[in-house]
């Protein structure tokens, strides 16, 4: 116990050390609280979803932050629901088993450019006779225009842009820059101020309802922006978290553990055993060892545990069991062990309570500077198509942004966020594990 | 030998004496255990490349769908009756199953791609051509052999040679500003060259426009030798500075605390007490005894040239034996996976063979076969 205090307190000595602690240590806690709010089911449906589960966010949009650190505000995306109260809805009924429904959605709109597309996604509750509305924009400064009328049916999706007979108001410009511009401007500037939407419905049935969710694609979203097919990119980033570290801990900490154990059973039994263990090293080394992760992935499974016990299997016999093994040798004549077998200690009870826990503190510090190498494993193989195609990684997003060309058209944040999740844990546990390395061996502090 | 039979040593027993015989008794078992290593490690690279069969069910599914399509678009076999056009089918997809192989059982098959590799008859390649539209193995690797020693060639030369002799001169004084950043930098060689890659290619190509995203030429190709040489350089410094910075940091870092373990000895203390000069020091008692060690790591990265960057390449879109294998997996060529996996096999066996004798030469301490 007093061993492990006086260690932590030579660890805090480093500050790489601390840095690195910090860190894991906020990774650790995003991963917990991302298994915690986004269950495991409910990520895989979202992030396979399509635009039946995005439809409110706009394709390759930025994050909203963008607009911190430029003079030009880009509009940022939002969707506002008659359902939940996110816009007035005032029903009446005159009699006759007419009803007329007035939806008021209220927005601000501070920006200096104009949003990508307007969409109102229609439900409606009828029988035999369609609901009917007619759409009004009304600007700052209180100029009304007459948008659309129709019918509703059950579902009905309304673009403004793709609307002709708009079109043909605004004389051929596009409607979104019609209803923004500032109409005493002779370049198209949008007008700032509260814009307001009603949409007057008149419902023919007794039982019928009218419900509309307005939505303005903007040029950004949310904190990490969306992708091609309008995924929100925070679900993968977050889950991406707690798949990087199960991934970087669990082929670390299976590989190096059978590694010692391995070493340790071929330099206690000696012979044919240890020849044997030497050989695989030695065929191992001929063996393509991404090749064959590669084609792995490719003939068998993409599943990223399959992966993991691939790399596990692949790494055990490389040239860390030798230097294990020269280890062991020396410990092998020590005194304890010596005492061990004269007071009759069994081969399995020397080999894993004597000659392997000698190892931990050797153990630790090669561990945890190995992690990053396993994460950045699984982000390279992500990177050539080969990612699990279930899991949201941080890997599988730079893939999608490579495959689209994002750095060629200049969406740099979908690059950019996952890459630097991936220094960050890169670099948290290789700080560490400098410095862990230092406390634990001290031959090397004074280099 | 005297008459009365003294020193009567029997002749064999003389010869097994002598340095010769041991360094050829030595060099034999060395031969067959390095022989039998790499048979061994092909023969499960082609077991996995085939995983155990499977590979054959997805092959001979492709087989059926292609040749079915090809029929049902030849308006020629409209007019057959359906028994005909079945069995035409049916015969096109046997021969096209002879031609890959796939009537022969599994095992033939795997023997005899092991022996073939063994031979270095390369073969044809199944699905794969070259540019110039071979299917022979050995045209296939050789054609992408130049782009891929040019690459790594040129990156791990580099990074080999910087990082020595930064380290080199790091270790005489270590402790100062310089030294302490490489140590703090050294954490950085965890990612891998094709993340540094991203990065490259964000600032140079996509923010700056001053150096090219990908590949190995400017398309059209420029018609002088000089201005393609000049094209095919400015498409080298990304991909090279990628592989150099993602290992420098580390290495340096590894080089340098290598070369102050070997000048904390006791006889470097004794020369520089004796006042030699710096550089003698340096290369007759430093250098010196790290040798053997320089000298396998220069090998192992010489034929760690030969297996490319298969993911840099890929995301540099730069034409090499990496990318060629990546492209083999995905088209189940195992021809060309197995031929450039028992090129590797041989270098390292080589290699590993040719670096007793080299340790041999340079330290006098070894001898080989002792």
């Amino acid at each position: 116990m007093n061993t492990i205090k006086t260690s932590f307190k030579q660890i805090l000595q480093y500050p790489s050390a601390i840095v690195g602690i910090i860190v894991i240590l906020i990774l650790i806690g995003v991963a917990i609280y991302t298994m915690i709010t986004i269950p495991y089911h409910e990520a895989i449906r979202k992030w396979r979803g399509g635009e039946e589960v995005w439809y409110q966010n706009p394709k390759y949009a930025p994050p909203s932050w963008y607009n911190l650190f430029s003079k030009k505000k880009q509009p940022i995306s939002f969707a506002l629901s008659s359902t939940n109260g996110q816009a007035e809805k005032v029903v009446n009924h005159p009699g006759g088993g007419v009803s007329t429904i007035d939806i008021t959605y209220t927005f601000d709109y501070p920006y200096d450019d104009f949003p990508q597309e307007l969409i109102l996604y229609f439900t409606s509750t009828y029988e035999s006779k369609q609901p009917f509305v007619s759409i009004q924009w009304i600007t700052p400064d209180k100029r009304k225009i007459k948008v659309a009328n129709f019918g509703v049916s059950h579902q009905l999706t309304y673009r403004f842009a793709q609307d002709e007979k708009l079109t043909r108001k605004f004389n051929g410009t596009n409607p979104i820059i019609g209803l923004f511009s500032d109409p005493n401007q002779s370049t198209p500037q949008p007008l700032k101020g509260t814009y307001q939407l009603v949409i007057n419905g008149v419902a023919f049935e007794e039982n019928s309802d009218l419900n509309a969710e307005f939505v303005l694609h903007g040029k950004l979203f949310g904190l990490a922006g969306t992708d091609n097919n309008r995924r929100d990119l925070v679900l993968p980033l977050l889950w991406g978290t707690p798949v990087a570290l199960a991934f970087g801990l669990l082929a670390s900490l299976g590989t190096l553990l059978l590694t010692m154990i391995f070493a340790a059973i071929g330099t206690w039994y000696g012979g044919w055993v240890d020849a044997l263990i030497q050989r695989i090293t030695e065929i191992n080394l001929v063996l393509p060892f991404l090749s064959i992760l590669i084609m792995v992935g490719t003939f068998y499974s993409r599943s990223i545990w399959v992966i993991l016990g691939a790399t596990i299997l692949l790494s055990i016999f490389t040239g860390s069991i030798k230097s294990y093994r020269a280890i062991f040798l020396q410990v092998k004549e020590s005194g304890y062990i010596e005492a061990a077998r004269a007071y009759g200690a069994s081969n399995t009870r020397i080999i894993f309570n004597y000659l392997i826990p000698r190892m931990i503190p050797l153990l630790i510090p090669g561990m945890v500077s190995s992690i990053p190498s396993f994460v950045f494993l699984e982000a390279s193989l992500a990177i050539l198509g080969l990612g699990d195609p279930v899991l949201p990684t941080w890997g599988k997003i730079i893939n999608d942004a490579d495959v689209d060309g994002a750095l060629y058209k200049g969406y740099y944040y979908w690059v950019l966020e996952p890459a630097v999740l991936l220094m960050m844990t890169g670099l948290g546990f290789a700080m560490l594990g400098y410095a862990l390395d230092r406390v634990f061996n001290p031959r090397l502090r004074e280099l | 030998m005297d008459a009365d039979g003294k020193e009567q040593i029997p002749l064999l027993k003389r010869f097994t004496n002598t340095t010769f015989f041991r360094v050829l008794r030595y060099t034999l078992m060395r031969i067959i255990t390095l022989f039998i290593t790499v048979v061994i490690g092909i023969y499960l690279t082609i077991l996995i490349a085939n995983m155990g069969g499977y590979v054959d069910q997805i092959m001979k599914g492709e087989i059926k769908e292609r040749i079915t399509m090809s029929m049902a678009a030849d308006p020629k076999s409209r007019n057959l009756s359906p028994e005909v056009r079945q069995k035409l089918i049916e015969e096109r997809i046997s021969l096209e199953e002879k031609r890959m192989g796939l009537d022969q059982p599994l095992f033939v098959r795997t023997v005899g791609y092991l022996s073939n590799a063994l031979t270095l008859r390369l073969g044809r390649a199944i699905n794969m051509t070259s540019d110039s539209g071979s299917k022979t193995v050995r045209l296939i690797l050789l054609e992408r052999l130049p782009a891929t020693l040019l690459l790594m060639g040129t990156s791990e030369l580099s990074l080999f040679f910087i990082s020595v002799f930064l380290a080199l001169s790091l270790s005489r004084r270590y402790g100062s500003f310089w030294d302490k950043a490489v140590i703090a930098l050294s954490p950085t060689s965890a990612a891998p060259p094709w993340f540094y890659g991203i990065f490259f290619i964000l600032i140079f190509a996509a923010i700056l426009k001053i150096l090219p995203f990908g590949g190995m030429v400017d398309v059209p190709p420029p018609s002088s030798s000089f201005d393609y040489a000049m094209s095919v350089l400015k498409h080298l410094i990304l991909p090279a500075s990628s592989l150099i910075i993602s290992s420098l940091f580390l290495s340096i870092y590894n080089w340098r605390t290598f070369f102050l373990i070997y000048s904390s000895e006791d006889y470097v203390e004794m020369a520089k007490a004796k006042g030699l000069p710096q550089k003698d020091i340096e290369r007759r008692y430093i250098l010196r005894p790290t040798l053997p060690t320089i000298i396998t790591n220069f090998a192992l990265l010489l034929i760690g040239i030969w297996t490319g960057a298969i993911i840099t390449e890929t995301v540099f879109l730069w034409p090499g034996l990496g990318r060629t294998l990546y492209r083999a997996i995905g088209l189940f060529d195992i021809p060309v996976i197995v031929g450039s996996t028992i090129i590797y096999a041989y270098l390292l066996a080589l290699t590993v063979f040719l670096l007793d004798f080299v340790y041999a030469l340079v330290d006098p301490r070894v001898k080989v076969g002792s």
